[in-house]
């Protein structure tokens, strides 16, 4: 049977990893690679790289990070943040990424979710999407979750997956950060109408969080960040935890 | 030496980073005297069936993985490498495989199986005592296609929604595994080495 994913993001500015407050006050906080290994031994199941200054001129650094991570970490690796052309898929993935998330640029041109998804597979090639409730409706947020678009939560999610993006991750803005548990009303209004696998993102706080995210719904992978690196949430105690609670679960 | 064969195709870097560490001698290489002077080839692979047999088949490369199978040069294919030694792929038409192993390799069944690609870490199950017996636990899978492969070449499978999915495949000099061994910790280094044991 197939496990329930635990993922940890690493937030990365200028080849470090950090946590950020509302994009302020952006303190480092530790040696990526470093991290990397720590996660891996501890039995994540995947990471996710993401750069949150996504430049130009960063590029060249979150290559090479990339290159590092991948010769001592073997598990799949994700990268996202200012990927805006099928050669930015095509530098990471040949650095070591196993798949690539899109989100703002996808929202901008989705061509590119199509064209990405027809040179490298549907399996590298991941929707990322920023939801907030406005009104009665899912909406799509863009540039960080700061600028709202027209798009449907559910409307982008069904079109996304058309396009050819091989998994979904998820991330509710109205849970962001509140530590209070995964939006589950929003995971599974878009599980219900998309059939490729969803990664909740948003509002863990507690190893209970992820417990009842796998309980009450479908979903397949819950990814988070600050609560890992915090140690809040220690990898062991939750995948032991999720093991004690009936879910597949992989240990290391 | 061992040849990890380069053929514009796939995630080559991450094999390379998995094996060389048990194999110092590994080589990534499209020349076809590496490859049949080699000890181990290994066929790797992500993306679609056609454009990897096409860029094999461009490079005189399918001629001269037929020529190593006649060699008994051990051969493993990875994930899509491991798809491209059946027979025939049904991804987006009909494309001739190598043709070292029995069977077709077709798309998950809707809607039995509810999301595809399978992504994720999945248990291996023994379907038959081979080189990879005793290693256990979970390996990572992604795909959306897999073999329909005849049983006596099915090694280990996992369960995805009730599909028996070949994970392991393969007999004598020739294998395949569905799933990334690059990318799946311990598990797959220890599958890996067995390999290289041969």
């Amino acid at each position: 049977m197939i496990k329930k994913r635990i993922i940890p993001c690493l937030d990365i500015a200028d080849g470090q990893v950090v946590k950020g407050i509302n994009f302020k006050d952006i303190k480092t906080i530790a040696d990526p690679v470093e991290m990397a290994k720590y996660y891996y031994e501890s039995g994540a199941d995947e990471l996710v790289f993401y750069d949150i200054t996504a430049s130009y001129e960063n590029r060249g650094t979150m290559v090479e990070l990339v290159k590092n991570v991948a010769k001592q970490v073997f598990i799949p690796l994700t990268v996202g943040g200012g990927v805006r052309t099928v050669e930015d898929f095509d530098v990471l993935l040949k650095s070591g990424a196993d798949k690539i998330s899109v989100n703002s640029s996808a929202i901008a041109n989705p061509e590119l979710i199509q064209e990405a998804s027809e040179r490298f597979g549907a399996q590298c090639v991941v929707l990322s999407m920023d939801v907030k409730r406005v009104g009665d409706q899912f909406k799509v947020f863009s540039k960080g979750g700061r600028i709202e678009t027209e798009l449907d939560a559910i409307e982008w999610a069904k079109r996304g997956v058309a396009l050819g993006a091989g998994e979904l991750v998820v991330n509710s803005i109205d849970t962001d950060g509140v530590k209070k548990g995964f939006d589950l009303e929003l995971l599974t209004a878009i599980s219900a109408v998309v059939n490729v696998p969803i990664v909740a993102s948003g509002g863990a706080g507690k190893i209970e969080d992820f417990v009842e995210l796998f309980h009450k719904t479908d979903i397949e992978a819950g990814l988070a960040a600050s609560i890992f690196h915090s140690k809040e949430v220690s990898m062991t105690a939750l995948k032991l935890a999720m093991k004690r609670a009936a879910i597949p679960t992989r240990l290391a | 030496m061992i040849a990890i064969i380069d053929y514009g195709i796939g995630n080559v870097f991450n094999v390379q980073n998995a094996v060389v560490p048990l194999m110092n001698d590994a080589k990534l290489t499209s020349s076809p005297a590496e490859i049949l002077s080699a000890s181990h080839i290994i066929l790797p692979g992500v993306g679609a069936f056609r454009d990897a047999i096409e860029a094999l088949e461009q490079q005189g490369l399918v001629e001269v993985l037929k020529q190593a199978h006649e060699k008994r040069i051990p051969i493993l294919g990875i994930c899509l490498g491991m798809q491209l030694l059946y027979e025939v792929s049904y991804e987006n038409g009909t494309y001739q495989g190598l043709g070292f192993l029995k069977g077709p390799v077709v798309r998950f069944p809707e809607p039995q199986v509810k999301r595809i690609p399978q992504i994720g870490w999945n248990t291996l199950v023994e379907n038959k005592a081979s080189l990879f017996s005793g290693v256990e636990g979970e390996v990572y899978f992604v795909h959306s296609y897999y073999a329909q492969g005849i049983e006596d070449e099915i090694l280990t499978y996992v369960d995805y929604d009730g599909v028996k999915v070949p994970a392991i495949v393969g007999s004598d000099k020739v294998y395949g595994m569905q799933f990334h061994p690059e990318k799946s910790a311990e598990v797959g280094r220890k599958l890996l080495e067995r390999f290289f044991s041969l």
